[in-house]
């Protein structure tokens, strides 16, 4: 069913949302990549099985949604219009979620939410901390719609924006809403997408180009994935207005393979988009036309990297390439090429439909909007939170993550994957935003977050990136290629206890060249988490090389596992868990680690209900 | 032509030039491994790299790909870019430490030893060989495969090359000596792309003197003048003297020159 006007468009909206008002209940369950990893799909087949069983069918709406970010607590299942949340939600739960919670009004004591600090049980999604301190702009519509349906999409106002620019606004005035918005790319680079928009739009040339940038590729970071999968519109809605203000009639969504839902979502999206005639030809009646491709990415971290993407759309292998004239002007096929992240894209509908006043309303003087990060590593409510820039570190460590588990303290942050940094616990007051991070040492990078704690070797977070960059560095600069794997031999000795001294000044020297001389980003920034550990935690370097010794326990070759001989109590868990045999001991009486048989796992140590075991 | 400056001195350098070529022009020393004045540039061994400065902002940029600017201040020898010079050679040096060209240029920097476990490859992967392949010859027959380190230049799947012509311009063109061509039993082979092609036979003294594609190449691109690659460069040479005799005895030697210096004469005696 084509739209061709925006009140087509207000119309068939009205229409939807009085047809949603017929559902009593609607269960909504979420279908994100980490829930069905949960099993959200045997949920939501249990739901539609018994809800027909129990004769509910009618008055019960059940929906798998996009990502609603709480992934600690998968499966997660959310009631409305009551709002409440079950988590960790299995099969068997669903027949008594049914009978009663939907059918006789009860809650589940056992299925609800437990504050980790407060110990409280909450009812409520909106009482969760971990949302209520959330500013959630871009990723509050996933929970509500089903990705794979565009009318869920539209019942939310989706494409209104579209319709706005469109209709009653000129390119150039899109253009300069999203400049005043002050709205930075949000894949890493953190430059004014107005600004960026504008110099291809002004550049030269018959054909130019829009992209969206899907190859999210930094280790722990998904949040580009959650959009993707669970509102393609969304990202879809904002490629079309930025075609739109660009000139701009061609458009590619490069995802990675490795990111399967967000493809066939997406591929759905485009179809979907095309059938109601927001995209294709005279769009919105205005003869506007523009169409957009899926090219999927084949495993190669790099072709995240804008000119290195470009020449994998070109269909050849992902190498950058000098980027001194930029691809805005000489990019795609040697066109005019405007390249945005997919939360980039995800902002722009809000900035059209709200206005770019609203839209500074939220972050700070140089940072505007919100940021999505994943909350991933030493935390005890991983996910992906959506905050207003400037909010201090310690309220998303805190606040909404809820701290670091076990009791263990807070030890550092790292920021930007592996271009990025770490930033220390003692700066845990920062306001998170762009400059602010860069002050720090670190970056905003694409939003990934990694908490660490006292048993983090700072060492070992340098060797991890290094190690991640030097199988995925392209090769074909000598810094990158020769630079990364000179670093990453000498950061392996010093873990494995063989460092002398001069490797630190000898790694600060590659890291400089590395630094300045490497033809893209991922040569520029691979020294930085190298860099910030120098910086912050320089003693721990020390440890190793000198004393050959690792502080946190991580690594391997320095440390030992010693049982104590005070704190034992004989009772063996230690022996019986210990997957080489390396323990002996009498029932009752001290046991002892045989090293030459220890391989270092570690699981004693966690098995030991007395604490008694420990890496020194 | 554009205003810039080449370490301190002022001079006007064309539109379309690098740093490189303006730099070079001006009497700069930069080196250059990556770099062929016939071809693309790669900016791979980034050793071009120079010191810009560009509205108050300093910056270093390879040379060999840095289109020159108005206003554009450049240094081709501060400390800055020498320290990264040295480094880069003695990062290449500690992969290619048996490479001629490597440790010529090392030495010239002062580095005999570098402070990193040697490797012992003997391809630079300056891409020089690849490029020569698709820009001038049109084969693409080679190109580089895998990532990183393990990164390498070979014909696909490593199996002989269907596209390859045997003109030989890799082995030509690569600085290293990595890439060899030899003749084996009326072929042309290239060891290490596995590619080995068929020779055509002089048929004047039959030896083999170029494979059949290279001729055909070569022949495709003489139009009128294809019949002058139809002998071996031996028997062509005295073929082409046995001709001037001819011609000399009948009009005299001056009249035989410039008979053989007129463009379309249909002989080589020009070369």
């Amino acid at each position: 069913m084509r739209i061709e006007s925006i009140q087509e468009l207000e119309k068939l909206r009205k229409t939807l949302l009085n047809e949603m008002k017929k559902a009593k209940t609607r269960i909504r369950i979420c279908a994100g990549t980490g829930c069905r990893a949960c099993g959200a799909q045997e949920v939501i087949d249990a739901f539609r099985k018994e809800a027909e069983k129990q004769g509910l069918d009618l008055g019960v709406e059940i929906k798998g949604t996009g990502c609603h970010g709480f992934c600690e607590r998968g499966t997660l299942v959310v009631i409305q219009p009551k709002g409440i949340l079950y988590q960790t939600v299995k099969p068997e739960d669903v027949p008594e979620i049914l009978s009663a919670t939907v059918e006789g009004g009860e809650i589940i004591d056992r299925l609800l939410y437990v504050d980790p600090v407060s110990q409280e049980k909450i009812t409520y999604e909106k009482d969760i901390p971990f949302y209520k301190k959330q500013k959630r702009l871009l990723l509050g519509m996933n929970p509500d719609i089903d990705p794979t349906d565009i009318m869920d999409y539209i019942a939310c106002g989706g494409y209104s924006a579209l319709g706005k620019a469109l209709t009653q606004m000129t390119a150039e005035e899109v253009v300069a809403e999203v400049k005043t918005s002050g709205l930075r790319g949000r894949g890493g680079g953190g430059f004014p997408t107005g600004t960026k928009w504008e110099t291809c739009r002004d550049a030269p040339g018959d054909l130019r180009y829009v992209i969206c940038n899907a190859d999210e590729g930094d280790p722990g970071a998904y949040m580009d994935r959650s959009l993707l999968e669970g509102n393609p519109h969304s990202v879809l809605e904002g490629m079309i207005i930025g075609a739109y203000a660009i000139g701009a009639n061609e458009g590619y969504i490069y995802v990675r393979n490795e990111y399967p839902l967000a493809v066939e979502n997406a591929r759905k999206a485009i179809e979907e988009a095309k059938e109601c005639g927001f995209l294709g030809e005279d769009i919105f009646s205005t003869g506007f036309e523009f169409d957009v491709k899926i090219a999927r990415g084949g495993g190669a971290f790099i072709c995240g990297e804008s000119s290195a993407l470009m020449t994998s759309l070109e269909g050849k292998p992902g190498r950058p390439k000098a980027k001194y004239i930029h691809t805005v002007k000489k990019g795609l096929w040697e066109r005019p090429t405007n390249l945005n992240n997919v939360e980039t894209w995800a902002n722009v509908p809000l900035i059209i439909n709200n206005g770019s006043q609203w839209y500074r309303a939220t972050g700070t003087e140089g940072s505007k909007g919100t940021k999505i990060f994943s909350l991933v590593g030493k935390i005890n409510n991983t996910g992906l939170v959506e905050v207003p820039m400037g909010m201090p570190l310690r309220e998303i460590v805190y606040g909404i993550g809820g701290g670091v588990p076990g009791g263990k303290k807070l030890k550092a942050v790292q920021t930007g994957g592996p271009s990025g940094g770490c930033v220390p616990e003692d700066l845990i007051d920062m306001p998170v935003d762009f400059d602010q991070l860069t002050k720090a040492g670190s970056m905003m990078g694409s939003g990934g977050m990694i908490i660490m704690d006292e048993n983090t070797c700072m060492v070992d977070v340098a060797r991890y990136f290094l190690n991640f960059l030097k199988d995925e560095s392209c090769g074909k600069c000598l810094p990158c290629r020769e630079g990364i794997k000179r670093m990453l031999e000498i950061l392996n000795r010093i873990c494995e206890g063989r460092g002398v001294e001069g490797d630190v000044a000898l790694l600060g020297e590659i890291a400089q060249t590395v630094q300045e001389t490497s033809l893209c980003a991922l040569g520029g920034s691979a020294p930085n988490p190298l860099l910030t550990t120098l910086k912050y935690f320089g003693d721990e370097y020390v440890a190793h090389v000198r004393d050959k010794k690792c502080p946190a326990g991580i690594c391997k070759d320095l440390i030992a596992y010693a049982i104590s001989e005070e704190k034992c109590n004989g009772c063996g868990a230690c022996a019986k868990a210990c997957p080489s045999k390396a323990i002996r001991g009498e029932k009752k009486k001290t046991h002892v680690i045989d090293h030459d048989l220890c391989t270092k796992c570690g699981i004693c140590a966690e098995t030991c209900r007395k604490q008694a075991i420990a890496a020194a | 032509m554009l205003n810039i400056t080449i370490n301190g001195k002022e001079m006007r350098a064309p539109e379309d030039q690098t740093v490189l070529q303006a730099a070079r022009a001006a009497g700069a020393q930069i080196p250059t491994l990556c770099h062929h004045d016939a071809l693309s540039p790669y900016g791979s061994c980034r050793l071009c790299v120079v010191e810009i400065v560009k509205n108050g902002r300093g910056r270093i940029v390879t040379s060999c790909n840095y289109p020159v600017e108005e206003g554009l201040s450049v240094l081709t020898d501060s400390k800055k870019v020498l320290t990264h010079r040295r480094m880069l050679m003695e990062l290449l040096l500690a992969r290619c430490p048996d490479v001629p060209i490597v440790r010529q240029t090392a030495r010239k920097m002062g580095i005999e030893k570098p402070r990193f476990p040697q490797g012992k490859s003997d391809c630079i992967l300056c891409g020089l060989c690849v490029r020569v392949c698709e820009e001038r010859i049109g084969a693409s027959a080679i190109s580089f495969v895998n990532r990183g380190t393990e990164e390498d230049v070979s014909a696909p799947f490593n199996i002989s090359s269907e596209s390859c012509i045997g003109c030989g311009a890799c082995a030509s063109i690569c600085p290293t000596g990595a890439i060899n061509m030899e003749t084996v039993q009326g072929l042309m082979r290239i060891t290490r792309f596995n590619t080995a092609k068929q020779l055509h036979l002089c048929p004047s003294c039959g030896k083999p003197y170029v494979t059949e594609l290279h001729l055909g190449w070569i022949g495709s691109r003489l139009g009128p003048h294809e019949h002058l690659t139809s002998l071996c460069p031996e028997c062509r040479r005295m073929a082409n003297a046995r001709t001037m005799r001819l011609v000399r005895a009948s009009v005299g030697p001056a009249a035989a020159m410039r008979a053989a210096a007129a463009p379309g004469n249909g002989t080589s005696a020009g070369q």
